[in-house]
């Protein structure tokens, strides 16, 4: 009843205003906004528009704040208001009456104070808690548009602390019968867990209710609250994977009703939404990831309609399926579908397409090779957008035969590039490469000083900290370390004598450091030059007076002998007098130092930057404190940088395939060494923590487990970590160096028939993707290498040198038999392969005609073992299969293998000798040999052709075992009815019951095709035990630190009047263990796993039966010796 | 989640903004013109998605824009959302729009920036995509206005006044408002 007489009298005053204007008050209303409207575009200038909105303002709030004014009235006023704030003007003091206006008008004019107050206050602003009471009123309000207007205004905002008071009442509309209002109550406490999520922990089973609601809606809305909580908890949700999977099959499935449709697509956005969570779901988990295949494949198979919102799912669903486990058929679909992303002309569609590229690529990079034509266009395309994303997507495949190409693309979007963001973003990343993939000191420095240039102030403060860093650390050679900072003194002295003023004051920093710390390695160079160099940047306008106190050390550290001492003087004059104390300071300095030499040799002393000084600038002291916090579980220190890096990640990628990568270890992640520039002058001598800068430089590619082998994901997948490197010439590494990297070839294949646009497409694509196949590999033998491996030249050089590094210990490397995947995916090959005259060939073996013919000149390339080619295995399936099942001739029994056994080896025990695999003219035999301190793996290959062959290429591979190859270089080949033998020494890396090798062969006879096979090699554990003497004093302190362990009661040898004895001394035979004491009824026992894993072993008679325990620092190994001690006790 | 959504013209002047997270006055300003001037320099023929600049959050979120016409829709998202569905999405709100509007115009919007706000608040709510079915969206919004009606029986029907201001003659209007083509056009259905 009061309620009435409120209303009316509330409309009183409107009427009555009404009646004292002519016209309808809603056109009145309007033309005030109008007016207002039409007045603002009428000026010219912001000067005059603030003031009329001051103007409107000051009107505004005369009327809002006279008491005659009406609610309606105050409604009008109110739009007027929300208008001047849009524009940005302040209208503070209508907040209140926003408020006055939620509380007391009538529906439609609470709904104008509830907007307002919703876009001019926010959470934390005080005159919010005026609202809480008429929120709690509105909920409980029989009507319905109130009911929705107040859930409105609490979903968009509420104070935290005022949730308790309405919460109830939310929760209860869960059961409203009308489904809007359940569905924003759902978003209205999602926004409560959003903000205090202890405050709404009890309702997580309403979340439940919500998410089995009839209303399709309500379930919807429920799943934006379910993707926050299994985004942060994934664990905890694993057991709704069947409802959401079954929830996705009802609406692919079109069991919704028609209303959901969009453009025939049935409920797109729950779509995406479910398959997002599903993403989450599934990932690092096989199982739940199996239940999801089904939905997944349909979901594919069903967006076919070619409608923008199908790609949309479509882009979710491939997402989802290199996330989740992998499913090889999935994955091919998958594949298919990013093709039709990137070859798609819809300009979004690119988009999408090279961010899933980019997704995908560390896993699949066959998948990137297969688009190189589309993404060479990508990177031509005038929308910066598009190009942005194909140099990220670049970023993510570079390797140390693309870099210099890469980064040559980078540089030049970074000259063209006007957002500060990505320029920070990238030039980071350029700094990156360079550092890791620098081919030599030339290219570094220029890299680096474009990086400088380029990125000028605004870029990571690291990137300049850590090249000087470098710089004055060095890396293994002296000579190399020499040659750089010549190379760098060089440069810079001519930028310096060039236009100094434009260059930005960060690279001028570097500079002057540079400069101050190694002209004098130039003899030639005048100290006189430098400093007058230095000097002209002190007089400089634009120089900052950060940049000033740079210079004035980089002078201090060089001014000696008389022409020093004058420039100090003259420098002295200028800056003892300066406002800026640090200034005045090293002014100071310079004036002293430069008179007194000895003083000076002391304090500055000349080539001796690497011995530590007193200054722990590791914060070592905290060490004990950083470690403490690590173990309880705090997350380990990250540079900015990369930090940075893996939002940018998560946004999209998650590089970490399935199978955790290895947590990051107590050493990788120990405190960095970051110094701020102005220090770094004076710290630069410190013996920096390496693995700071190691670290950081490691891509996220180390520790990213493999799972997939570049032959894709399918079953047959290889492992491919430690995988045997072989490096192949590659064909591709020609048309990169001739036509990009190298222009001055002299073979540059201008003759070809190819369109010179095309052509160079072409190139540019061989060029960027050169070693790509055999890329992932690449970033895997980091772990082999220590990953500290901040500048690739640094491995370069010798191995250059000594021609076979370590890379290449156990392949048997061959001039290029293997067609190169990239060959035959690539469209060059059907362009240059049939170029007939290529004259130098005719020394290169016959064999390699096709592949030599296509690069033109091949004889360049053959002697250059340092490309990293892609490896065999990358061979098309068509030669796999092409080498199977053909008929041939039994191996040669009568040829007795094992005395080609090599001559070291032939005293020792051997295996037997299994045949591995044979076609019609290669078969393979194998044994292991038992070396006291190794397994050796002998490979026979015998040519039961009667042709020669000249290139024989053995790739070996385990999952399990480290594979090294002990003769070094090539066994160049077999002749007809004769055998060539190699050998590998293998190691265990993961123990495992039964190791297994598996191998690929290929080889090409003159005349015919490559053929390759593969074959695969088994053998137990129990070869690679070794015994292990020591004293039983040793045997205590190791026992005790060893945290792998197991027990089993096994058989006794009981027939034997000492059953123990009996028993150890059969595994003591069996599996070359070590007895170390029996003592009564105990016994212990040690033994090593090549090459140094130690496993110890108790014994003890209990009960008839021998209770073994056994412990190892390796996990696995106790469980697997177990298995093998229990069946050396059966079997006898 | 949405961050934040914003509306404004060829020339920058805002028509309707949005934040469901929460920034200062001038900070709403900056990013706004930041905003433009990302957007306005973009040609017709290149993607409609952005990466955030620096003053929205980083590079953990996404501009997903349209162009009609006059009119920018711009919506600032986290990684959380689909490019593709966002985009979609503003589709469905300028269709909803136009069916409310009856062939709408920036001139409805500046003038009914209030009624722009309620449809918004039915598709978007607290920064999470609450119906994207457009029949229901107009519904509820016919809803309240019957409300409207129904109290404010004395005014004039809200047809007519719109009808009048759209008829208005204005020839003073706007040299930035442009009134040959000031009608959002909906784009046919593919709208790539």
């Amino acid at each position: 009843m009061s309620d009435v007489v409120e209303k009316t009298l509330t409309a009183l005053p409107g009427l009555l205003s009404l009646d004292s204007q002519p016209g309808s008050n809603k056109l009145s209303s309007s033309s005030k906004l109008g007016n207002l409207i039409r007045g603002i575009t009428e000026l010219t200038s912001k000067h005059e528009e603030e003031k009329l909105i001051q103007r409107e303002l000051t009107s505004i709030k005369e009327q809002v704040s006279s008491p005659n004014t009406s609610m309606r009235q105050m409604k009008e006023l109110m739009v007027r208001a929300i208008y001047c704030e849009m524009l940005g003007y302040e209208a503070s003091f209508s907040y209140i009456h926003a408020i006055k206006l939620a509380q007391q008008g009538t529906a439609l004019e609470k709904r104008v104070g509830y907007l307002a107050v919703s876009l001019f206050l926010n959470e934390s602003h005080e005159l919010l808690l005026l609202l809480v009471n008429t929120v709690l009123k509105d909920l409980q309000s029989t009507n319905l548009i109130e009911v929705c207007m107040a859930l409105t205004v609490v979903g968009q905002m509420f104070p935290k602390d005022m949730i308790p008071a309405i919460l109830p009442l939310v929760e209860e509309k869960l059961n409203h019968p009308k489904e809007i209002i359940r569905r924003k109550a759902v978003l209205a406490l999602y926004k409560f867990y959003l903000i205090a999520p202890n405050q709404v922990q009890h309702i997580h089973n309403k979340f439940r209710k919500a998410l089995c609601d009839k209303d399709p809606g309500v379930m919807t809305a429920s799943l934006h609250i379910y993707l926050q909580l299994i985004e942060e908890n994934p664990e905890g949700y694993k057991d709704l994977t069947t409802s959401f999977v079954t929830i996705l099959k009802q609406v692919v499935g079109g069991k919704l009703p028609m209303d959901f449709n969009y453009h025939s697509v049935p409920a797109p956005w729950l779509q995406i939404q479910l398959l997002r969570i599903l993403c989450l779901l599934g990932k690092n988990d096989q199982s739940t990831s199996e239940i999801m295949y089904e939905v997944l494949d349909e979901s594919l198979r069903r967006a076919e309609i070619n409608h923008n919102i199908t790609y949309a799912i479509l882009f979710e669903c491939v997402k989802c399926i290199y996330t989740i486990h992998p499913k090889s058929e999935l994955l091919e679909k998958a594949a298919k579908c990013i093709g039709n992303f990137v070859l798609s002309s819809k300009i979004n569609l690119k988009y999408l397409g090279l961010k899933a590229l980019t997704y995908v690529v560390q896993q699949d990079p066959k998948l990137a090779l297969q688009h190189q034509m589309t993404i060479i266009e990508c990177l031509d395309h005038p929308d910066l957008i598009i190009k942005r994303e194909t140099l990220e997507l670049l970023f993510r495949i570079t390797n140390a035969q693309n870099v210099t190409v890469i980064v040559d693309k980078m540089l030049e979007f970074l000259r063209i590039n006007k957002d500060d963001y990505t320029t920070i973003d990238l030039v980071g990343k350029v700094a990156e490469l360079a550092e890791k993939y620098a081919p030599d000191n030339e290219w570094f420095i220029e890299t680096m000083s474009t990086v400088f240039s380029v990125g000028g102030d605004t870029m990571q403060p690291d990137i300049p900290n850590s090249f000087l860093k470098l710089l004055s650390e060095g890396f293994d050679s002296v000579e190399e370390d020499r040659k750089l900072r010549l190379f760098a003194v060089d440069s810079y002295v001519s930028l310096l004598q060039g236009e100094p003023g434009k260059l930005p004051q960060r690279f001028l920093q570097v500079i002057s450091w540079v400069l101050g710390e190694y002209s004098c390695l130039r003899a030639d160079l005048e100290v006189d030059t430098v400093l007058r160099l230095l000097a002209k940047l002190l007089d400089m306008k634009t120089t900052s007076s950060e940049t000033k106190s740079w210079v004035l050390m980089a002078m201090t550290k060089l001014c000696e002998g008389g022409a020093g001492v004058s420039v100090a003087r003259g420098v002295y004059e200028t800056y003892s007098s300066s406002l800026d104390t640090v200034l005045r300071q090293r002014a100071q300095e310079l004036q002293h130092l430069s008179q007194d030499p000895e003083l000076r040799a002391r304090v500055l002393p000349r080539h001796t930057g690497l011995e530590p000084l007193e200054v722990d600038s590791s914060l070592s002291f905290l060490d004990g404190f950083v470690s403490e916090a690590l173990a309880a579980g705090a997350a380990p220190y990250k540079p900015p940088h990369q930090r940075q890096e893996e939002l940018a990640q998560a946004k999209a990628l998650s590089l970490e395939p399935y199978g955790l990568s290895l947590p990051l270890s107590m050493s990788s992640c120990s405190i960095t060494d970051r110094q701020s520039p102005t220090l770094l002058s004076i710290s630069s001598g410190l013996s920096g923590n390496s693995n700071d800068l190691s670290h950081k430089g490691g891509l996220r590619l180390d520790g990213v487990k493999r799972v997939w082998g570049r032959e894709g994901y399918l079953a047959q997948r290889e492992p491919a970590e430690e995988s045997a490197h072989v490096e192949v010439p590659s064909t591709l590494r020609s048309p990169s160096q001739q036509g990009v990297a190298d222009g001055s070839h002299s073979q540059t294949p201008t003759h070809t028939p190819t369109p010179e646009p095309e052509l160079e497409k072409q190139q540019l694509a061989s060029s960027l993707f050169v070693g790509l196949g055999s890329h992932s590999s690449v970033c895997l033998m980091g772990k082999s290498e220590p990953t500290p491996q901040r500048f690739r030249r640094k491995a370069r050089s010798p191995a250059s040198s000594s021609g076979a590094s370590e890379n290449v210990s156990h392949s048997l490397v061959s001039p290029p038999i293997t067609v190169d995947t990239l060959m035959c995916n690539n469209l060059l090959d059907s362009h240059i392969t049939s170029e007939p005259d290529v004259s130098p060939l005719e020394q290169t073996p016959p064999l390699s005609l096709g592949l030599a013919a296509a690069n033109g000149s091949c004889d360049e390339e053959l002697p250059d073992s340092d490309v990293k080619g892609s490896s065999p295995s990358l061979i098309g399936d068509d030669a796999l299969v092409a080498a199977d099942p053909a008929p041939h001739e039994e191996p040669p029994k009568d040829l007795l293998l094992s005395s080609y056994l090599p001559a070291e080896l032939s005293g020792l025990s051997h295996s037997e000798i299994t045949p591995l695999s044979s076609d019609q003219s290669l078969d393979l035999s194998a044994c292991h040999v038992h070396k006291e301190g190794d397994l050796v793996l002998v490979v026979f290959i015998y040519n039961s052709s009667d042709s020669d062959i000249q290139q024989i290429l053995l790739e070996l591979d385990s999952e399990e075992l480290e594979v090294s190859c002990e003769c070094d270089g090539a066994v160049g080949g077999a002749r007809g009815h004769s055998v060539a033998v190699c050998q590998y020494s293998l190691s265990v890396k993961r123990p495992s019951v039964h190791v297994e090798l598996v191998g690929t062969v290929s080889y090409q006879f003159p005349v015919g095709t490559p053929q390759s096979g593969q074959f695969s090699y088994k053998l137990p554990l129990s070869s690679f035990i070794r015994p292990l003497t020591l004293s039983t004093e040793e045997y205590g302190t190791m026992w005790l630190d060893f945290s792998h362990d197991t027990k089993q009661n096994l058989t006794l040898i009981s027939d034997d009047p000492e059953p123990l004895a009996a028993s150890l001394s059969v595994l003591k035979k069996k599996l070359q263990l070590h007895v170390v004491e029996i003592i009564g009824m105990e016994g212990i026992v040690a033994c090593r796993l090549l090459q140094d894993q130690p496993c110890l072993m108790h014994c003890r008679l209990h009960a008839g039966t021998l209770a073994v325990w056994l412990r190892s620092p390796v996990p696995d190994l106790p469980d697997c010796l177990m298995y093998f001690c229990q069946r050396a006790l059966q079997e006898h | 989640m949405i961050k934040s959504i914003l509306i404004f013209n060829n020339h920058g002047k805002p028509r309707l903004i949005r934040f469901y997270q929460y920034f200062a006055e001038d900070m709403q300003q900056q990013i706004i013109r930041e905003i433009f001037h990302l957007v306005s320099k973009r040609d017709d023929n290149v993607c409609n998605f952005l990466e955030g600049g620096s003053l929205i959050g980083g590079s953990d979120y996404k501009l997903i824009y349209r162009h009609y016409a006059t009119l920018y829709f711009v919506f600032c998202v986290d990684s959380s959302e689909s490019e593709l569905g966002i985009l979609d999405l503003i589709q469905v709100f300028v269709e909803t729009l136009d069916k409310c509007f009856e062939n709408v115009c920036e001139l409805d919007l500046i003038f009914h920036m209030d009624k722009v706000h309620y449809i918004l608040q039915e598709v978007v709510m607290g920064g999470m995509v609450l119906e994207t079915n457009m029949n229901d969206i107009v519904a509820q919004v016919e809803l309240q206005n019957r409300m409207e009606k129904s109290e404010g029986g004395l005014s004039a029907a809200p047809a007519r006044a719109v009808s009048a201001v759209k008829n208005m003659n204005l020839p003073e209007m706007p040299r930035n408002i442009n009134i040959g083509d000031i009608n959002i056009k909906v784009p046919s259905l593919s709208p790539f």
